[in-house]
């Protein structure tokens, strides 16, 4: 009984931590076909930005949740600025830029925080179930998912700009016509997203280690939950990262944590096969 | 470049043969052989992708597994035969074999762009992932330890075919590995010059419409995939004879990234592109590694950043403008097209 509360705790933690680690780049990638590659180093950022507002003195939970994903989104609005808002549409060309972005960033992170491993102690105390030991900061990170799938259902469906942000990733010549600028909301949409892979970054951050090579390990999941999840976007990044959590943390508790991960990996690819659209292509189309 | 005509392929193998061997033994004296052939065997990987991609329009984000693939094969064949003739030829064949069943599966389901680039990457993170975690003497093929992080040394070097104590290492395996190039440069031509090789081109033009001319794409694709896995493994094979070590960091992100750099710095679409741009950026790297003020992915990055944005037709083609305009005006000139596509002198 102990056992399959503890196992059941660990696989939601997967699944709303390959949710939460996939969100920002849902919105960058999935609505706005910007192969952001540099979505793990943005992530890093937002560590980065929540360990040095800690460092300060800053509360770690008004550090995490607020400061690092407008240190993000601020970051995200330049580099929009800057290099992707002349390669939109040009999918292939997103990916590398986007790729010398993440490799400028790992070298910028290098030479600012050093090549060690930085870190900051987890906000929430551990429980006891029976005879084990659950990380109470797990369901801190179920929560906050939970919240953020929740928040951006409301946000593009309940929202006048969730509206017109759809509407011109869709049409954007259409969107102009009604008086949208599409410059405008393509910008805001890409700080927004960019501002959710800072979040995400900020609430991993008691977890992992942070070095400034970290975000590789994010990037690989977070890219195919997405392409698992298909064309939408909320139900889509659910349900794929229902499938992988699972896989993972079966294969983990089965064999190891690395095969666990390679699993992962290997689902993904027959998945894809299977599927080449995601499963929204075949499941839940329509919604959001 | 221009195909057809029997002459002007003869044309083309001369003035490749002639200016090849003039680099080759003209660069020892200006530049030192050890770094040299460091350069010779990333242009070799780098031309792997730029025929796939820039010709074939396969944009494969994990060519690094099959260089890493090709560096493995060798030194563990090596190690379990005690020299390094056939483990050579099945580092090259390995790959091929792996890539034309990673290739089957991925052109047979019709994946598309970016299904592809994240199946490969994420093919090239497997391989990476496993081999860090392979310390354990469990695993071992034949008598060849894997070793995890740290990877294998202490293989057999390159030798001179059927006299295992003749090693090549120093001046010698430059000679070998330019020679190695060249010769795979001129296949690669040849390649391209046959029908084989202009259908291929004709897929990444137009991928539907050569499929209703009535030709099996997903076969042609497999099978370019395939043999630019098994150059990229001669070159990882020569990389683990200059390296005297393989380790697991072959198959890195990085290690990727920069093949892609490459053949975007030097130019899609030409022969002579990757090979230059693998040769610049990486004296560009080295150059720089000896200075501790800018780290090197930042400056790499930029690179990267910058010619997507500026000049992503890369070096080679605007190259070929200039000798163009400076051998006089009577030559058409170099076609301008949408970046990615453009059959460019190479």
């Amino acid at each position: 009984m102990d056992l399959s509360v503890v196992i059941l705790i660990e696989v939601l933690y997967a699944i709303a931590s390959l949710a939460l680690i996939s969100a920002g780049l849902a919105v960058v990638f999935g609505m706005m076909k910007v192969i952001n590659l540099a979505h793990g180093e943005f992530m890093v950022l937002g560590g980065y930005a929540t360990i040095t507002a800690v460092g300060l003195g800053v509360n770690i939970f008004i550090a995490m949740l607020i400061i690092a994903p407008i240190v993000v989104g601020l970051f995200g609005l330049v580099v929009e600025r800057l290099v992707f808002r002349h390669l939109y549409g040009r999918m292939i060309d997103t990916m590398l830029a986007s790729w010398g972005l993440s490799l400028m960033m790992i070298g910028g992170f290098k030479m600012i925080f050093g090549n060690t491993t930085t870190g900051v102690a987890g906000p929430i105390p551990g429980f006891s179930v029976g005879n084990y030991q659950v990380n109470g900061y797990n369901l801190f990170v179920i929560v906050v998912s939970v919240l953020l799938l929740v928040a951006m259902v409301a946000v593009l469906r309940g929202t006048r700009f969730g509206l017109v942000a759809r509407g011109t990733m869709q049409r954007s010549d259409m969107a102009a016509a009604m008086g949208h600028s599409p410059d405008r909301v393509y910008m805001t949409t890409f700080a927004l997203g960019s501002a959710l892979a800072g979040l995400a970054g900020g609430v991993m951050a008691p977890l992992v280690g942070l070095v400034p090579t970290a975000g590789a390990a994010f990037i690989a999941k977070a890219f195919i939950t997405v392409i698992a999840g298909g064309p939408v976007l909320v139900a889509g990044l659910a349900s794929a990262a229902g499938t992988f959590g699972l896989v993972n943390q079966v294969f983990s508790f089965l064999v190891s944590p690395v095969v666990g991960d390679v699993a992962l990996l290997v689902a993904a690819v027959v998945l894809l096969r299977l599927i080449p659209r995601g499963i929204t292509s075949r499941f839940f189309r329509g919604r959001i | 470049m221009a195909m057809t005509t029997g002459r002007s392929a003869a044309r083309d193998t001369g003035v490749v043969v002639i200016l090849g061997a003039l680099l080759v033994l003209g660069l020892p004296l200006v530049a030192d052989t050890n770094m040299l052939t460091l350069l010779v065997i990333y242009g070799m990987l780098a031309l792997s992708l730029g025929l796939i991609w820039g010709f074939g329009g396969i944009l494969c984000f994990g060519q690094a597994a099959f260089f890493g693939l090709g560096a493995y094969t060798f030194a563990i064949a090596g190690i379990n035969i005690g020299e390094s003739t056939l483990p050579l030829v099945l580092s090259v064949l390995v790959p091929a074999a792996v890539a034309a069943l990673l290739g089957a599966f991925m052109f047979y389901g019709r994946l598309g762009d970016v299904y592809l680039a994240v199946i490969t990457l994420v093919f090239s993170l497997i391989l990476f992932r496993w081999l860090n975690t392979t310390a354990g003497p469990a695993y071992v093929i034949g008598n060849a330890r894997l070793g995890g992080f740290n990877g294998i040394p202490g293989f057999p070097l390159l030798n001179v075919p059927g006299y295992p104590r003749w090693e090549l290492w120093g001046d010698p395996l430059y000679y070998v590995a330019a020679v190695a190039l060249l010769v795979v440069f001129l296949l690669v031509s040849w390649l391209l010059r046959s029908s084989f090789g202009r259908i291929a081109i004709g897929i990444r033009e137009n991928e539907e419409r050569v499929s209703l001319l009535g030709y099996d794409i997903r076969a042609r694709k497999t099978v370019l995939f395939a043999i630019g896995a098994g150059i990229a493994g001669l070159a990882g094979a020569l990389f683990a004879a200059w390296a005297e070590v393989v380790t697991p960091s072959l198959f890195s992100l990085q290690q990727s990234a920069e093949i892609i750099i490459w053949c975007i710095v030097g130019g899609l679409g030409t022969r002579f592109g990757p090979v230059l741009g693998a040769a610049v950026v990486t004296s560009v790297k080295i150059t720089l590694g000896g200075q501790a003020m800018l780290d090197n992915m930042l400056v790499l990055g930029l690179i990267l950043v910058l010619f997507v944005l500026f000049l992503p037709r890369g070096i080679a083609p605007e190259l070929a403008r200039l000798w163009a305009w400076a051998i006089g005006g009577n030559r058409k000139p170099v076609r301008r097209r949408a970046p990615r596509g453009g059959v460019a002198d190479g």
